[in-house]
């Protein structure tokens, strides 16, 4: 009979607590559009960023040596790979914060590309120089092609961009070649060479549009260039001779090419060795004019309006940001962001960028239009910076 | 010209030594500027950890057989038709002798 007087307050329990704990599972929920991902190039660590807030979310840890580190993102933006120094590749969880895998795959990576249909992640090595493709969802290998060249050497690997029809092309820093691996039978890929394309081939984009493959050659003055659709006609050279002869500059830092380097139909491009941003137009590839800079550009970045094209530059000037505005072509802001600016990053539409100052550890973020300081996010030794709008594009 | 060679070869290894003995240690702050100048921009061709990039490895174990005199001069004119340019504006040929030793002895990390 005393029974129910002891199982009384476990009803009363139960009752009370079953709302709080319907309430407390409900999950918040949020999409990963407005996400990017900056790297702290020394402690082995990303930051996922809001460009809406223009806040930090979290901090992700241990993925190793992240100097040069680069990201490129999966198809539904949730997940950001980074391609490390130590041959690190990452697959980091955007909505949960954390390190959903790692595998190290080779000695020494410099960068990678999402093929078309999202379902690949190809990484190029410098060591072992070459290629090698994974499966993006469980990072498992399914082909490896080795950049051999003359009596079997392997060439360090550069440039990577995605080509439409799940194809990766890229460029052989040792071998002065351009090569076209089409991986939409991975068990079976096959290889488009083109040899003598320049010399030291340092980097390269493909066109928004995926048409038109550029190699920045660091040997010669001058750019290699493909039209993917038309492979017959072989890569030419483009913008060639532009030093005319002059004694180059040393070099501090490798300038780097990425596919918004052009804005309507002109593409900015930093010339080797000069303080200068050249610009071809798109449609013939011949150069329109050139543009004189505070040093040695190291990124050349169109605002994704194709308005302003923002540079940074090489040691020394490295902590000078200039803007040009592309319709006069003429410098129309130069920044000071801080110590050691490394990279910039528009959000997907451009009202604002980000730009990292590594030796101020903080990243600063300005708008576009009025060029006032938006916000400043504590990051430590900050390099790379990446929005998930990468996703979407061709070329990233 | 044979004892040109020699006489030239013993200089040589007379200011290996003297390097080896010698070269004075920086400032703190310098020091600081320097280990800096070789983690992050030397790091930018040859890695942040130093095991090599676009440029080689600079680990001990590379630069073991190398004669510190060919390094120093390495660092300060550069490697004509590599991508390696001369450091000379940026640093002393002193400091450039400490870096080498620190280079060889495998170089400090950055204080934080």
């Amino acid at each position: 009979m005393r029974a129910p007087n002891i199982r009384w307050p476990w009803v009363w329990l139960v009752l009370v607590c079953w709302p709080l704990l319907g309430w407390s599972a409900e999950p918040t929920l949020r999409a990963t559009g407005d996400l990017g991902v900056i790297i702290e190039r020394g402690a082995g660590r990303v930051v996922i960023v809001n460009t809406s807030s223009n806040s930090i979310v979290q901090r992700v840890e241990g993925l190793g040596d992240l100097s040069h580190a680069s990201v490129v993102f999966s198809r539904d933006q949730r997940y950001a790979y980074v391609f490390g120094r130590d041959g690190g590749l990452s697959k980091v969880d955007l909505l949960r914060g954390t390190l959903d895998k790692r595998i190290v795959q080779g000695g020494n990576s410099i960068g990678g590309a999402v093929s078309q249909n999202g379902k690949l992640v190809a990484v190029a090595n410098y060591e072992p120089g070459g290629l090698k493709v994974f499966s993006a969802d469980t990072l498992e290998l399914v082909a490896d092609i080795p950049a051999a060249y003359g009596d079997g050497k392997l060439s360090k690997v550069v440039g990577i961009a995605d080509l439409p029809g799940d194809r990766f092309i890229y460029s052989l820093f040792d071998a002065d070649q351009l090569w076209i691996a089409d991986v939409r039978d991975p068990k079976a890929p096959k290889v488009e060479k083109f040899s003598n394309i320049g010399k030291s081939p340092y980097d390269g984009l493909v066109t928004p549009d995926g048409r038109y493959y550029l190699a920045g050659l660091f040997g010669e003055d001058g750019i290699a260039m493909l039209d993917t659709w038309q492979l017959q006609q072989d890569v030419q050279r483009i913008l060639a001779n532009y030093g005319k002869g002059e004694e180059k500059l040393p070099v501090y830092k490798m300038p780097h090419l990425r596919g918004w380097a052009v804005a309507g139909h002109h593409a900015y491009l930093p010339a080797i060795g000069r303080h200068e941003v050249l610009i071809a137009d798109t449609l013939n590839w011949k150069e329109t004019g050139r543009i004189a800079v505070r040093g040695q550009p190291v990124f050349v970045v169109a605002r994704p309006d194709g308005r302003q094209v923002w540079v940074n530059f090489a040691f020394p000037d490295n902590g000078y940001v200039q803007v040009i505005d592309t319709l006069t072509g003429q410098i129309v802001q130069t920044l000071e962001p801080g110590k050691a600016v490394l990279h910039l990053e528009f959000t997907p539409r451009g009202e604002a960028v980000w730009i990292s100052a590594r030796d101020d550890n903080k990243v600063v973020v300005y708008d576009t239009a009025s060029f006032a300081k938006l916000a400043e996010l504590a990051v430590e030794s900050p390099s790379g910076i990446f929005f998930t709008a990468r996703a979407h594009r061709i070329g990233f | 010209m044979k004892i040109l060679l020699v006489l030239g070869f013993a200089s040589m290894c007379l200011s290996t030594a003297a390097i080896a003995q010698e070269s004075p240690t920086p400032s703190p702050e310098r020091t600081r500027e320097l280990v800096r100048m070789v983690r992050q921009d030397c790091g930018s061709c040859h890695g942040l950890t130093l095991r090599g990039g676009l440029g080689p490895a600079l680990l001990p174990e590379n630069l073991r057989d190398r004669p510190p005199a060919g390094l120093k001069y390495t660092i300060l004119l550069g490697r004509p038709g590599t991508a390696m340019p001369p450091w000379q504006p940026f640093m002393s040929e002193a400091e450039a002798d400490w870096m080498v030793a620190q280079l060889l002895r495998g170089f400090p990390e950055e204080t934080k």
